[in-house]
């Protein structure tokens, strides 16, 4: 088991060290930048969820005074043809209610707006494909009409954009050994990641084709790829550079309208600024998918599993590509079953193209899976977290989706929980307890650092992760530890993409692990040459030696009298010693540990209205090993109210024309804080044996959980279950009324 | 090319006289008060030309009146201002609550009754409190002022008795007599921040032997106008606004309704929902009434 | 399009500036004045990320019109620390609980958190969440956020 960690900075809870921009409103987020003589973009949008587009004419907002320029998709590569363009700027046709088709810049955004008012769109209006039932029908109205499964060309145009299967053992044999078995349909509904800071650029260009774009964005190098190719550049053509970021939950991983400010610029020889408005935000990015997932789950008495299938059809929206793949790998993820069956498809319909959100394809799943599980142990008369423990995935099992696992901390939480005294303590008759297991991969890829030391000995880390949610603290600390030197001694800096080493996204939890394994072999290199420059003042072999809480020392034995030389001490001295101290690390991480939770939800419900009050809500989560525990506690805090929303009132409304009624913060309802109680939490930590420090990505898993776990509680407390989401108040009353 | 423009009046006449010109001129008016519907509407449905006429600098808006007989309310004031006068607190309890339920802290520091009345959507909160209150809506016209009940000013979904050249300058509320409660509650899916999905106001006057001599019932969000629900009343006149009675004032709110399935709730959930509120309000009002009964 | 003059105390200086009738207070600040600290996340008083004082009334300030501010006394978040004393103790607060994550909600969680410790120095926490109903925060889950007023309500009042 884990070693005792006997470490001077990790796990400690300092101030983040952008934390005074940030509470006095200096820090500077993606719209907060106006340059000189600055247009204004605006997108004309589709009103119609979809049609074929027979004309468009922009003269009429072209001559407006004020107006710059007003461009189509005909402004544009007519050679590239990519999803990611047609969703930037429609093409044949519009797929979605929301769907970009023009855009125009003008000196203030009431110009650009009014001129929007005057582009002219002829519309051939074609029936919408709202839901994965009648997407998936035979002879359904086709999103895509040249779009075949699994791009078969011998199969008939279809709006299932993919399938996927995979297997082990015999479920036949499997259910016929079983002595329960539970076997349920569940719908999760479309939410959006709902990040408070709206989408926002700035495009600027020179006539020799070079562009800057300043955006806000988890990627900025994933920024700079994607524009590259919607406008047949090259990505050495294009600068981003990352404002902070207010909010993404993997909603700004990609582009909406940056190639669109950076052709509007170029046409016009201007900055040129876009800012979606909230309604924008709704209708046009995120969401999450709206799933379908049918789960079979069969047990011996004893409560071990014997054979599980599962089958997850996913919105995509208007273009392929939802999570479902990892929804088919998450969903039996925290157990070992001999006998399975997963079944995914991925399925267009005209909705917005769907983006990643947390942990994306698991909680739909999952909460099917753990669902399932929930009414086995009703059926087994077994405790929730015995059936769970019974059929844990363990270090060696081998995960359904195929490798086998490495050390992981499921058992670890669960035995937790099972002590835990929010769990010891049994709820009143009044309220319903539920609980869920939470789980997602990690994932490594490819991050740079530099570590810079200033003459004075202070440490400044330059990386290229966006700061989403308190990373540079997280990077300053392990850098002190790896130094050794005093937290407060070392900043950490974001860069674009000409100042900083390739590095991908803010993104699958991947952050602390790999960039922050960046850093740490990034100071690693900065106390080689920090050990070679006390060997040449000291006239030693560099082998000779060592460095200990932040100074370099002779070896042991090494028969030699000096004072320790401080890396402050180094600094002073390194012109004399061979120039600046830069300490830089490139890598691509492999072995980004699995997470895994176990969360509960106690609420009560009230009869007469059916609405639904959680009362309680604990979250016991593997770390690895958390750098700033405050900030692991902040990402199960945060993924756990998200999950509360998505399970009790968030939803996309759609009405009959493909058109989402509730585009506003006020009928997209998101956990205020009058809804939340606290969230307690406990952080197991079984170390990740690929990071130094141990660390595993803790962003994800959070959400998963709460959704199945809320079910579970409304489940104990009715005596019966309701398999979709929302428990919204409407719903939940119905399911009662139809009970009684 | 552009018609945007805003004014703030100082005095009634000048208010006047500036909507009268504007619509002389086919000027789109748009009174301004707290702007917390208006801005909004403004912004997400139609941001098309107009005078901002603000009607936040006159005297009669902001006023407050507590009289023997009448208490007057100005029309824009803020709630946030309201809900800190501890009289008119004591007087309308109901009343200043809905008022409190309106959005957040931040749209308490701007939303007035006024304006809830004047947006005249089917789900504001303060329309049935004032319903049930008797509040007489003061208007300033061209000729002086004219007075609507309540009940009557808001003749459909947005729609109200204004015309183009008048403003709402506040309400006349009857003091309530010795043994009256009000209350209001709403139903909404979220604690805070969000539409009425139903709502129900009652007032109800006690005698001193508990029996209840005056009710006035009004629901909302249930159909195209908020609703004086006569036949609830009645189930609670001459009843000690028992459970039972409480009961068949629910129902009576419940088949009076004639609500909508839209994004916010669907028919029968409102239906049944109307009534609870209904029963929970009369009960507090009941309470109310009790301990003023001197 | 004719321009309207208006004369605000801003953070207690004079600012003079034009704006139109239709723009709103949150643009006159951080477009015109240019202070870019109040935020905008939907620009319909749901989220509370533009929240000001004006007149010591809490406010959304894209609910404001911009020529509304005349004459008016605002406070927005760059107004809330001091020049000498350094940062208002809930901004220390908020900080030391690591109650922001992404940070765009925290200028509006500032002004309001100020506000209500302003007008009740000591409050439970079932005040607070309702007071800060209309500052919506995505990341923290509220919960380190209610912490952090509550730590700063203490270090207001320690004698409680």
């Amino acid at each position: 088991m884990a070693e005792v960690a006997n470490f001077k900075a990790i796990g400690t809870r300092p101030i983040r060290p952008d934390g005074v921009e940030k509470v006095t409103g200096r820090a500077n987020f993606g719209a907060d930048l106006n340059l000189p003589d600055m247009l204004h973009g605006k997108v004309l949008r589709s009103p119609h969820a979809h049609a074929r587009i027979k004309r468009i004419d922009l003269t009429k907002a072209q001559a407006m005074e004020g107006v710059y320029a007003a461009i189509s998709s005909a402004d544009f590569p007519q050679e590239v043809t990519s999803s990611l363009s047609r969703n930037i700027l429609a093409r044949d046709k519009v797929l979605y209610h929301g769907h970009a088709l023009a855009a125009v810049a003008a000196r203030t955004p009431r110009i650009a707006e009014e001129a929007l008012a005057r582009i002219e769109v002829e519309y051939e209006v074609l029936p919408p494909v709202l839901t994965l039932d009648d997407a998936m029908r035979e002879k359904a109205t086709l999103v895509s009409e040249d779009l075949r499964t699994n791009d078969d060309e011998n199969s008939p145009p279809s709006n299932i954009a993919a399938t996927q299967r995979f297997e082990r053992g015999d479920v036949t044999k499997g259910f016929a050994e079983a002595d329960v078995i539970v076997q349920e349909e569940f719908r999760v509904p479309s939410a959006h990641q709902g990040y408070i800071e709206p989408h926002a650029c700035v495009a600027t260009s020179n006539p020799g084709g070079r562009v800057t774009v300043w955006c806000t964005t988890q990627g900025p190098f994933e920024v700079r790829s994607a524009t590259a190719g919607v406008l047949n550049k090259t990505v050495s053509d294009i600068k981003v550079i990352p404002s902070e970021i207010g909010g993404g939950f993997g909603g700004k991983t990609v582009v909406y309208f940056e190639p669109v400010a950076v052709r509007l610029s170029e046409l016009t020889g201007k900055p040129v600024k876009m800012v979606m408005n909230r309604e924008e935000v709704f209708r046009a990015t995120g969401p999450a998918s709206a799933t379908l997932c049918k789960i079979k789950v069969g047990a011996k008495k004893d409560g071990r599993i014997t054979a599980a299938t599962a089958w997850l059809a996913y919105e995509a929206g208007a273009f392929p590509g939802s999570p479902v793949g990892p929804g088919c790998m998450s969903v039996f993820a925290p157990y070992d079953i001999d006998n399975f069956l997963v079944e995914g498809y991925d399925v267009l319909v005209n909705k917005p193209k769907v983006a990643a959100y947390r942990a994306p394809g698991a909680p739909q799943s999952m909460h099917a899976m753990e669902c399932a599980i929930d009414e086995l142990a009703q059926k087994l008369d077994m405790d929730p977290i015995d059936l769970r423990l019974k059929n844990a995935a363990k270090e060696g099992t081998i995960a359904p989706y195929g490798p086998k696992f490495p050390p992981i901390g499921l058992v670890e939480c669960l035995e937790a929980a099972k002590r835990h005294p929010n769990y010891v303590n049994k709820t009143s008759e009044e309220v319903g307890r539920g609980v869920a297991v939470g789980f997602w991969f990690n994932i490594g890829m490819q991050s740079s650092a530099e570590v810079n030391i200033a003459e004075d000995g202070a440490v400044s880390i330059m990386e290229g992760s966006p700061d989403i949610g308190g990373s540079r603290a997280s990077m300053c600390l392990m850098a002190a530890e790896t130094l050794g030197v005093p937290y407060e001694t070392i900043n950490a800096h974001v860069g674009d993409t000409e100042s900083t080493g390739f590095c991908n996204l803010t993104g699958g939890s991947r952050t602390t692990f790999a960039t922050g394994l960046a850093v740490v072999k990034a100071c690693e290199d900065v106390i080689a040459q920090c050990k070679a420059r006390a060997a040449m003042t000291w006239e030693l072999d560099v082998e000779q030696v060592d460095w200990r809480d932040g100074q370099a020392v002779p070896k042991p034995g090494v028969n030699i009298d000096v004072e320790p030389l401080s890396l402050a001490d180094i600094a002073k001295t390194m012109s004399r010693t061979g120039g600046p101290l830069l300490g830089r690390a490139s890598l691509n991480a492999q072995g980004a540990g699995a997470c895994f939770s176990v969360n509960w939800t106690d609420v009560t419900i009230d009869r007469e209205t059916g609405k639904v009050d959680v009362k309680a809500f604990t979250a016991i989560q593997d770390a690895g090993r958390a750098i700033h525990p405050a900030y692991v506690e902040g990402q199960m805090q945060g993924g756990a109210v998200q999950g509360l929303g998505w399970a009790l009132n968030e939803e996309y409304i759609y009405n009959e024309n493909g058109v989402v009624e509730n585009a506003s913060f006020l009928d997209y309802r998101v956990p205020v804080a009058s809804d939340m109680p606290m969230i307690d939490c406990e952080i197991i930590e079984v170390p990740n044996p690929s990071h130094p420090y141990g660390v595993r990505g803790v962003g994800e898993t959070p959400i998963v959980a709460p959704l199945a776990a809320t079910s579970n509680a409304v489940r104990d407390l009715l005596g019966f279950r309701i398999n979709d989401l929302p428990l919204s108040p409407p719903n939940v009353l119905a399911a009662i009324d139809a009970a009684d | 090319m552009s018609n945007f423009g805003y004014v703030a009046p100082s005095t009634v006449e000048e208010t006047l006289a500036v909507l009268q010109r504007a619509t002389d001129q086919g000027q789109r008016t748009q009174i301004l008060a707290g702007g917390t519907d208006v801005i909004v509407q403004f912004r997400s449905l139609d941001s098309s030309h107009r005078l901002f006429v603000d009607i936040k600098s006159l005297k009669e808006t902001n006023d407050v009146r507590i009289e023997n007989e009448h208490i007057f309310v100005g029309a824009a004031i803020p709630s946030g201002v309201l809900n800190e006068n501890a009289e008119l607190k004591a007087l309308f309890p109901g009343l200043l609550e809905a008022a409190d339920l309106i959005g957040s802290t931040q749209i308490q520091g701007r939303a007035s009754i006024g304006g809830n009345l004047c947006n005249s959507s089917p789900a504001g909160d303060t329309i049935p409190a004032l319903i049930v209150n008797s509040a007489l809506c003061v208007i300033a016209t061209s000729e002086g002022t004219r007075t609507v009940p309540s009940e009557k000013f808001v003749t459909g979904v947005g729609r109200n008795c204004l015309a183009a050249h008048e403003f709402l300058l506040g309400f006349q509320i009857p003091r309530p007599s010795a043994g009256t409660g009000d209350a209001y509650l709403r139903f909404i899916p979220r604690t805070e921040m969000d539409i009425a999905v139903a709502g129900a106001a009652v007032s109800l006057s006690l005698n001193h032997e508990g029996i209840c001599e005056r009710a006035r019932v009004s629901i909302g969000a249930v159909a195209p106008t908020p609703l004086l629900v006569s036949s609830a009343a009645e189930a609670l006149v001459g009843t000690t606004a028992d459970e039972d009675a409480l009961q068949q004032a629910a129902q009576a709110c419940s088949d009076a309704a004639q609500p909508i399935t839209d994004k916010r709730g669907t028919v029968e959930y409102r239906r049944k929902v109307v009534g609870v509120l209904c029963r929970r309000a009369g009960a507090i009002a009941k309470d109310r009434a009790l301990s003023n009964r001197n | 399009m004719s321009k309207i003059y208006v004369s605000a105390t801003v953070n207690g200086r004079p600012e003079d500036v034009l704006c139109e009738a239709h723009q709103t207070l949150l643009d006159l600040l951080r477009d015109e004045i240019g202070l870019t600290g109040t935020k905008e996340g939907c620009g319909t008083g749901d989220c509370g990320a533009c929240t000001v004082l004006l007149d010591d009334r809490l406010v959304c300030s894209c609910l404001v019109l911009a020529p509304e501010a005349d004459g008016k006394e605002i406070t927005t978040v760059e107004g809330i620390a001091d020049s000498q004393d350094g940062l208002h103790v809930v901004q220390q607060k908020l900080l030391e609980h690591a109650a922001l994550q992404c940070g765009v909600c925290t200028p509006g969680f500032v002004v309001a958190a100020k506000a209500l410790l302003d007008k009740d120095p000591n409050p439970d926490e079932k005040t607070i969440r309702y007071w800060l109903a209309g500052n919506l925060c995505r990341c923290t889950g509220y919960d380190k956020i209610i912490r952090a007023v509550q730590d700063a309500a203490q270090e207001l009042t320690p004698t409680k």
